[in-house]
């Protein structure tokens, strides 16, 4: 199988150490696991946000860590959709979407992405303005500007109502269908991982083992 | 009857504290973002230093200045050498003093201001591709200016106050170095009351148009970002 992402780390956290032993293909895998099991650093790692003590991350063939070498947050192309969205409250949707391609024309796909998701009229409008789906759907289009070769998402259904969240799962499942990028998701739902992940990864105390497919996961 | 006093001591004190609020600007917005995100030994002495005018007695700040920048001080006597500046009694003297007693101020504004910013934003930013140098522009100050602009408010009304170090530094040349609370206290001790109490009401005016202007400020931005 061509692996698109690698990732064989460990790292001390306070009270027990991450060992990640991870490799996934363009396909979503949910990582599942109670608060406080690593999930969060272990995105923070492949994002570049933390250091692992030891080991290796591999991008699509490209070394991100390990061997000697660390790239920089910025030069990895990894977009990353935080819990709580984090846009930036003074900037309005347009500025946050755009925000990595300054002085530049909106390029096609963002033009394409914000009318799939139907954030186009709020463009002009900042994040106080917005409700909490458009926030998640502005801030997946954020993530999804610069191109990225793979997608992390923390927690990104989390704070929203039902009918919103099995709105933008949907969504989420469409873009990845068209894009075709690894797309890891942090959860703590078992529910909603089998809702939306080829494969399931659980993490607790920082051990991670992936958990046999089950019958939702195969159909 | 009391005429309109001569009203150089109002334009050198606002000339004093717009330049040394200036100067703690960027110095305190430097130092509060570079001490902020770095550790290395000796950071609590280097901030001690900065914080300790906060502490000390004016008049013992203006003694180290003088032993800095007079003509005997290490400062004092190469800048004099090599360039023929003089700093003792001179405005330029007033404005180091302004300068000093300000910076722990703005230092300490700037730092809390700072310290707020969630690092999330400065992280997404990161992920998008963007530098440095941008990110603290179009992120991380913007969302620390209130805290900042409350520093720097705070820096221009203790420049505009400043009296013991500036007395000891630049002494009392009526024209050259006479700031505004030099003129109050000169004033008085020669008798002329109506003077002084002229210098009062200005300067406690100005007081509190900065903070009257300051409150305002906040609330327009507090309501201005609201919640994310």
């Amino acid at each position: 199988m061509n692996e698109m992402l690698k990732a064989v780390f460990n790292k001390k956290l306070p009270d027990f150490e991450l060992a990640a032993d991870f490799s996934m293909d363009r396909e979503i895998v949910a990582i599942v696991g109670p608060s406080g099991s690593g999930k969060t650093t272990f995105l923070n790692c492949l994002a570049g946000i933390a250091d692992p003590d030891a080991g290796t991350i591999v991008l699509d063939g490209r070394t991100l860590f390990g061997k000697g070498r660390t790239v920089k947050i910025r030069d990895r192309q990894v977009g990353y959709l935080f819990q709580d969205y984090a846009l930036f409250p003074h900037m309005t949707v347009r500025g946050n979407i755009l925000f990595g391609l300054p002085g530049k024309p909106e390029p096609p796909h963002v033009t394409e992405l914000t009318g799939l998701l139907g954030i186009r009229g709020l463009l002009g409008k900042y994040p106080r303005e917005i409700s909490g789906g458009e926030k998640q759907r502005t801030a997946l289009v954020r993530a999804l500007a610069m191109k990225p070769r793979l997608l992390l998402l923390d927690e990104p259904f989390s704070a929203l109502d039902d009918a919103t969240r099995i709105k933008c799962r949907e969504e989420l499942m469409r873009i990845h269908a068209d894009w075709k990028i690894p797309v890891l998701l942090v959860t703590h739902s078992m529910d909603e991982a089998r809702r939306v992940a080829t494969r399931i990864v659980k993490i607790e105390k920082g051990r991670m083992d992936e958990l046999p497919a089950g019958p939702a996961l195969l159909s | 009857m009391m005429g309109i006093p001569d009203l150089s001591p109002l334009a050198l004190s606002l000339r004093v504290a717009v330049l040394s609020t200036v100067l703690v600007f960027l110095f305190g917005t430097a130092l509060a973002r570079f001490l902020g995100r770095r550790d290395f030994p000796g950071k609590s002495i280097a901030e001690a230093l900065i914080l300790l005018p906060l502490v000390l007695p004016p008049t013992v700040v203006g003694f180290g200045l003088i032993m800095l920048f007079g003509l005997n001080g290490p400062v004092g006597r190469l800048l004099e050498d090599w360039f023929g500046i003089r700093i003792v009694f001179t405005w330029v003297g007033a404005v180091i003093a302004s300068f000093v007693v300000s910076l722990p101020l703005m230092y300490q504004s700037a730092q809390g201001a700072f310290e707020k910013v969630d690092p999330r934003w400065e992280d997404v930013a990161r992920t998008m591709g963007v530098g440095e140098w941008r990110i603290f522009r179009t992120v991380t100050f913007p969302l620390a200016w209130p805290g900042i602009l409350a520093g720097l408010v705070l820096a221009f009304a203790r420049g505009l106050g400043e009296f013991g170090a500036t007395l000891m530094i630049a002494g009392f040349i009526p024209g050259e170095t006479v700031t505004v609370p030099l003129a109050i206290y000169f004033s008085y001790e020669a008798g002329r009351t109506g003077e002084a109490a002229f210098w009062v009401v200005l300067i406690t005016l100005l007081g509190l148009a900065a903070i009257t202007w300051l409150n305002g400020r906040r609330r327009k931005t507090a309501r201005l970002r609201g919640r994310e």
